[in-house]
C-alpha cells in the first residue's frame, strides 16, 4: 500500500526527444520523473532505420561498401575498414603493406575525429560551449585530410577491396605531420578547460557508474568498458590489419563513471596520435592496391571480422552462399549495446545527469537504427 | 513653487526618459557585445553581416522578433502568460531609480547654464544646489538597498509565472528550478550586502559611495569575501551560465521560455541582459566605488578626475559585464542539487561568518 502524504505527489512523464537538443540525433527517451529524479527511462529507437543490412543482401560485396559508411556516419572510415577486412578474409586477398599502413593511419584519424565530436557534444551538453567550437576546429583539419585523400568529408567510402582507391596526394604527409605536431597541444587546451574544472568534476564524477563485471554482462565494449577497468581492446586482444607492428597504450579507468570515460577518450586521442606518428615515420613504399578479382564470389561459409571502432567493438558477421551477393550481413554495433545500459545507468540520477550519461555513452543513432 | 516642480518633477522625468532610452540601447548592444566576445573566445568572428562588424545586428534582431507570429499556447493561462515577460523585464529597469551613476554634482554645470536662460539667479542656485536635480541619480532614498533587493526578487517571479502559465512540462521544471534557486541565493546575497552596510553605516547607495570616498578605499578591498559572494550570487540571480539552470537549453530545451516565441520571448531575453546590467551597477556601487576614480583620496592621481564621474561608473560596469560574459565562455553548468548545495552549505555560512567577523572587527575599531 502506498502511503498517502499531505501533499500528493505524482510521477511526471517527460518525453525527451526525438526532437531534443541533446539526444544526439533522434533518440527518444521516455523519462519518468519524481521531481527531478529519474524513476525510469525507456528508450525508443528506430527513427533512423534504413534497413542497411537488408539492402546489402541485394547488392554485390563491392556495391555494399558505401552503405556501411552510412551506418555510423561519424566513423565512416572505421566502418568500411571492418567490412572490407571481413571480405578480404573470406576471399584470402593480400593487401600491400603500404595500403595496410595508410588504412591504419586513416582509421586512427577517424578515431580522433569521432572522439572530438563526442567531446564537443558531451561538453556542450554539460554547458561548456567553448570546448564545442575548439573541437570542431581540429575536426575540420581531419576532415580536410579525408577530403584530399578520399574526395569526401563525411561519408568517405574510404577504402577499396585489396587496398586503396589511390595513393596519398602530394603534400599529404606534410599535412599529417603538421597536424600531429600541433594536436597534442590542442588536447592540452581542452583539458585546461575541463579536466580539473570543479564544476566539470562535480558533473561527471560518480555519474553513471558501472562495474567491470556488469559492463561485461551488458556486452559493453570500447571506452565504456575500459572506463570500468576491463583491459579489452580488439587492437591488442586480436590484432588485425597490422596493429601489432605499432606501439600504443590502452588507457584504463578505475571507477567506471562518466569522468573516467572522459579521461580515457582524451588519452585515446593522444595514443591515436602516437600510432599515426609511427605510421608516417615508417611508411613503406610500394603499391597501394593488391590483386583482387573483378567479381567477388567468396566460398560458402560464415565469417566474422571485428575491429576496435571509436565507440567499441564493431563486428561484421557475413554469411556467404557462394554467389556475388552476401546471404546475410549482420552488423554488431557497439553503441546498440551501450544504449541498452542507459536505463540501468540513469535510474536514481537527476534529469541533468541523463544527458551527461547519454553523452558519455557516445551513441550514434545511425548505427543503432541502421 | 517653480523650483520645487523643477526639482522633483520635471528634471527627474527628463532623467528617467534618458536613462530608459540609454538602458534599452545598452541592453541591445550588450547582446551584441556578448556574441562578439564569446565568438572571439571561441576563435570565430560572431555577427559580421549586418552593418560594420555586425553593429546593426541588435536592430535586425529586434525587428525580427517584432515580425514573428505571437503564439499563445491554447492550454496556457493566457493572462499570466502575457504578463510574465513584463514582470520579469520591468524590475530590472526600476532598480536604476536608486542606483547612482554619477556624483551629486554631475549635472551642476550644464543645469546652471540651461536654467539661467529661464530663471533668475537666486532660483537657479536653489535648483542646482539640490542633488535630486543636479545629481547623477534619479532619486536617493534612505532604504535604497532594500528597494533594490525587493525589486530584483520580483523579476524572478516573472520566470516562475511564465513557466507555470505555459502549462507544459519542460517550462514547469524550469520554473521550479528557478524558484528554488531564487530562495537559496537571495539569502546569501542579502548577507553579503550586510557586510558593506556595516562598514558604510547607511542603506542609501549614494551615501555608501560617499563613505567609500571618505575612507579612500573601495569596499572591495575592505570586504573582499562579500564582493565574491555578491558576484557569484548575482550571477545566479540573473540566471547566467554556470547558473542558467532555469533555461538549460541542452536539458530543458529552453526551460521556462520553451513555449514563448516572438516578442514575448525577446522580453525575457532582454530581461536577462537588463538584470546583468543592474546587478553589475549595484556591484559597482557597493564594492567598486560607484562613480569614484581609483584611490579617490590619493592627491597625485587627481589628473584622473579629467574623466567625468559618469564615465568611471560606466567603465566599471562594463568591466563587470565583461567578466560575466567571460565566465559564460569558460565554465560548464552546475547541476540542480549541486547549486542548492553550494548555496546553502557554502555561500550562506561564509556570508554569515563574514557578517560576524566584520561586525566584530568594527566593534574593536570603534
Amino acid at each position: 500500500m502506498e502511503q498517502a502524504t499531505v501533499l500528493d505527489t505524482k510521477v511526471l512523464e517527460v518525453n525527451m526527444g526525438p526532437q531534443h537538443p541533446s539526444t544526439h540525433g533522434v533518440l527518444r527517451v521516455k523519462l519518468k520523473l519524481d521531481g527531478e529524479r529519474v524513476v525510469d527511462a525507456e528508450c525508443v529507437i528506430g527513427y533512423l532505420h534504413r534497413g542497411v543490412e537488408k539492402i546489402s543482401e541485394n547488392r554485390s560485396y563491392i556495391n555494399g561498401v558505401p552503405y556501411y559508411d552510412r551506418t555510423d556516419y561519424i566513423a565512416a572510415v572505421s566502418n568500411v575498414y571492418g567490412y572490407l577486412l571481413g571480405v578480404e578474409k573470406m576471399m584470402g586477398i593480400e593487401v600491400p603493406e603500404r595500403a595496410r599502413h595508410i588504412r591504419i593511419m586513416m582509421t586512427e584519424f577517424n578515431r580522433i575525429a569521432s572522439h572530438l565530436l563526442w567531446l564537443a557534444t558531451h561538453a556542450i551538453d554539460i554547458g561548456a560551449m567553448t570546448v564545442f567550437l575548439y573541437c570542431f576546429r581540429e575536426r575540420e583539419e581531419i576532415l580536410k585530410l579525408f577530403e584530399s585523400l578520399f574526395g569526401a568529408r563525411l561519408t568517405t567510402h574510404a577504402f577499396r577491396v585489396a587496398g586503396l582507391w589511390k595513393d596519398l596526394p602530394a603534400g599529404f604527409e606534410q599535412a599529417v605531420r603538421d597536424f600531429i605536431n600541433e594536436f597534442p597541444h590542442r588536447v592540452d587546451e581542452y583539458e585546461q578547460l575541463l579536466t580539473n574544472n570543479r564544476i566539470w568534476l562535480d558533473r561527471t564524477q560518480g555519474i553513471g557508474v558501472i562495474s567491470g563485471e556488469e559492463a561485461i554482462d551488458w556486452g559493453l565494449s570500447g571506452p565504456v568498458l575500459r572506463g570500468s577497468g576491463v583491459d579489452y581492446d580488439v587492437r591488442k586482444a586480436r590484432p588485425y590489419g597490422g596493429y601489432e607492428e605499432f606501439k600504443f597504450d590502452v588507457p584504463l579507468g578505475k571507477n567506471g563513471d562518466t569522468y573516467d570515460r572522459y579521461v580515457i577518450r582524451i588519452e585515446e586521442m593522444r595514443q591515436s596520435c602516437r600510432i599515426i606518428q609511427q605510421v608516417i615515420d615508417g611508411l613503406p613504399d610500394g603499391p597501394v592496391r593488391g590483386k583482387a578479382p573483378r567479381t567477388l564470389k567468396p566460398p560458402v561459409g560464415e565469417y566474422f571480422s571485428c575491429i576496435e571502432g571509436p565507440r567499441g567493438e564493431l563486428g561484421y558477421y557475413i554469411v556467404s552462399d557462394g554467389s556475388v551477393q552476401p546471404f546475410r550481413v549482420r552488423i554488431r554495433p557497439p553503441t546498440f549495446m551501450s544504449l541498452q545500459v542507459l536505463r540501468r545507468l540513469v535510474k536514481g540520477h537527476l534529469m541533468a545527469d541523463v544527458i551527461a550519461i547519454i553523452g558519455t555513452l557516445d551513441i550514434v543513432l545511425g548505427e543503432i537504427d541502421r | 513653487m517653480t523650483e520645487t516642480l523643477l526639482i522633483y518633477v520635471f528634471i527627474p522625468l527628463v532623467k528617467i526618459a534618458v536613462i530608459v532610452l540609454i538602458l534599452s540601447g545598452a541592453i541591445a548592444y550588450l547582446t551584441l557585445l556578448e556574441r562578439k566576445v564569446i565568438a572571439h573566445i571561441q576563435v570565430r568572428l560572431g555577427p559580421m553581416r549586418v552593418g560594420w562588424h555586425g553593429l546593426l545586428q541588435p536592430i535586425a534582431d529586434g525587428l525580427k522578433f517584432l515580425l514573428k507570429e505571437d503564439i499563445v499556447p491554447s492550454k496556457s493561462d493566457a493572462l499570466i502568460f502575457t504578463l510574465a515577460p513584463m514582470i520579469s523585464l520591468v524590475p530590472a529597469f526600476v532598480v536604476f531609480a536608486v542606483v547612482p551613476f554619477g556624483s551629486p554634482e554631475t549635472f551642476e554645470g550644464p543645469l546652471r547654464w540651461i536654467l539661467s536662460w529661464f530663471l533668475e539667479a537666486g532660483s537657479v542656485e536653489t535648483v542646482v544646489q539640490n542633488p535630486i536635480a543636479s545629481g547623477g541619480f534619479i532619486t536617493d532614498i534612505n532604504i535604497a538597498i532594500l528597494f533594490v533587493l525587493s525589486v530584483s526578487s520580483v523579476g524572478i517571479l516573472g520566470v516562475i509565472l511564465g513557466g507555470w502559465a505555459s502549462n507544459s512540462k519542460y517550462p514547469l521544471l524550469g520554473a521550479l528550478r528557478s524558484s528554488a534557486q531564487m530562495v537559496s541565493y537571495e539569502v546569501a546575497l542579502g548577507f553579503s550586502i550586510i557586510g558593506v552596510l556595516l562598514v558604510a553605516g547607511s542603506l542609501s547607495l549614494v551615501e555608501i559611495v560617499q563613505s567609500q570616498q571618505e575612507s579612500g578605499l573601495w569596499y572591495v578591498f575592505v570586504q573582499p569575501v562579500a564582493f565574491i559572494l555578491f558576484f557569484i550570487c548575482g550571477m545566479a540571480e540573473t540566471n547566467r551560465l554556470p547558473f542558467d539552470l532555469a533555461e538549460a537549453e541542452t536539458e530543458l530545451v529552453g526551460g521556462f521560455h520553451t513555449e514563448y516565441s516572438g516578442f514575448r520571448f525577446s522580453l525575457f531575453f532582454l530581461a536577462e541582459y537588463a538584470n546583468m546590467i543592474s546587478v553589475s551597477a549595484v556591484a559597482v556601487t557597493l564594492f567598486l566605488g560607484g562613480w569614484l576614480r581609483p584611490f579617490p583620496n590619493v592627491e597625485w592621481l587627481s589628473f584622473l578626475d579629467i574623466i567625468p564621474s559618469v564615465l568611471w561608473f560606466l567603465i566599471k560596469v562594463f568591466m563587470i559585464l565583461y567578466v560575466f560574459i567571460w565566465i559564460r565562455g569558460t565554465l560548464p553548468r552546475f547541476r540542480f542539487d549541486q547549486l542548492m548545495k553550494y548555496g546553502w552549505k557554502i555561500f550562506l555560512p561564509v556570508a554569515l561568518g563574514n557578517v560576524i567577523v566584520s561586525a566584530g572587527v568594527l566593534l574593536q575599531l570603534l
